[in-house]
């Protein structure tokens, strides 16, 4: 998604993008970002809680109205839960699921095998996180 | 307790790969320097589009990944996510208003904080290939975009 901002605004359309994983958002950098720390999924806001998705999606627009430069971050001033333990949690690699992963990985070579053999090409990344 | 950090995604998507046997790890895109276009005009006259990673929830959607372009009303109930990569493990994508902000920006509209919505918004499938998301997707999404005169363009990742 960044590299499509980033084509939009090389061709004149001011982008913005509102998104809980930093790291790959700044790695590969875009004009504004709206950083949201919550688990992937509802950058937006927690499902169901409009106040807070209009909150911040007002400063999603406020931030394309005052940003100057490219590589503008900001945070949304909220938090998930008290309880942090999901930060742990996404797409943990342990001994509880050590085989289950390979057996998955070896699963999922083969379909894309079969899918190449079909002419399908296009690959999303790993999902199950 | 957990203390808060902000998660290293590429860090953690590299270990779940290595799990799963594969050899050759995943390199995220980055680049030294980044295109910025001033705004043309106020945000009170602009036209805004919205892009989403998250595809239709309809019999196509569910099985073709690639560009669409749905319409901004009725809102949709519901979108297929099952293939991104979110935390499943501890919220859900039942309230599309929570990935995608089209209600939020219905109200400013009306409260004059945005000049318009554009009456469609576009999914774009995220990719293993980079080469097809800056030679196909990226292109087909201006272009789209350009369509509907947008002024200013809100993307939202899953």
């Amino acid at each position: 998604m960044s590299l499509v901002a980033r084509h939009l605004e090389a061709n004149g359309i001011p982008t913005l993008i509102i998104g809980s994983a930093r790291d790959i958002v700044e790695h590969c950098g875009v004009p504004r970002f709206l950083y949201t720390d919550f688990p992937l999924g509802n950058p937006c806001g927690k499902p169901y809680d409009h106040d807070m998705q209009l909150s911040i999606i007002s400063q999603a627009i406020a931030l394309l109205r005052t940003a100057t430069t490219a590589n503008t971050t900001e945070k949304a001033p909220y938090i998930w839960s008290a309880d942090n333990s999901w930060r742990d949690d996404y797409a943990k690699v342990d001994d509880s699921n050590r085989e289950e992963l390979a057996r998955r990985g070896e699963e999922r070579r083969r379909r894309q095998t079969e899918d190449k053999a079909e002419g399908i090409d296009r690959v999303a990344m790993i999902a199950d996180g | 307790m957990t203390e808060v950090y902000d998660v290293s995604y590429m860090e953690r998507t590299r270990d779940y790969y290595r799990a799963q046997g594969y050899t050759t790890d995943y390199r995220w895109a980055q680049n030294s320097e980044t295109p910025f276009t001033p705004l043309s005009k106020p945000m009170n006259e602009c036209r805004v589009g919205v892009i989403s990673t998250a595809m239709p929830d309809t019999e196509l959607g569910r099985v073709n990944r690639r560009i669409y372009s749905n319409l901004v009303s009725p809102i949709p109930e519901s979108m297929h996510t099952e293939e991104l990569s979110w935390h499943k493990a501890v919220t859900h994508t039942d309230d599309v208003n929570s990935f995608i902000p089209l209600e939020q920006l219905m109200v400013l509209v009306d409260e004059g904080g945005i000049g318009s919505l554009a009456p469609r918004f576009h999914s774009v499938p995220t990719e293993y290939s980079q080469g097809n998301t800056i030679d196909n997707d990226a292109a087909e999404i201006l272009e789209r975009l350009r369509e509907d005169e947008v002024d200013v363009a809100i993307l939202v990742p899953l």
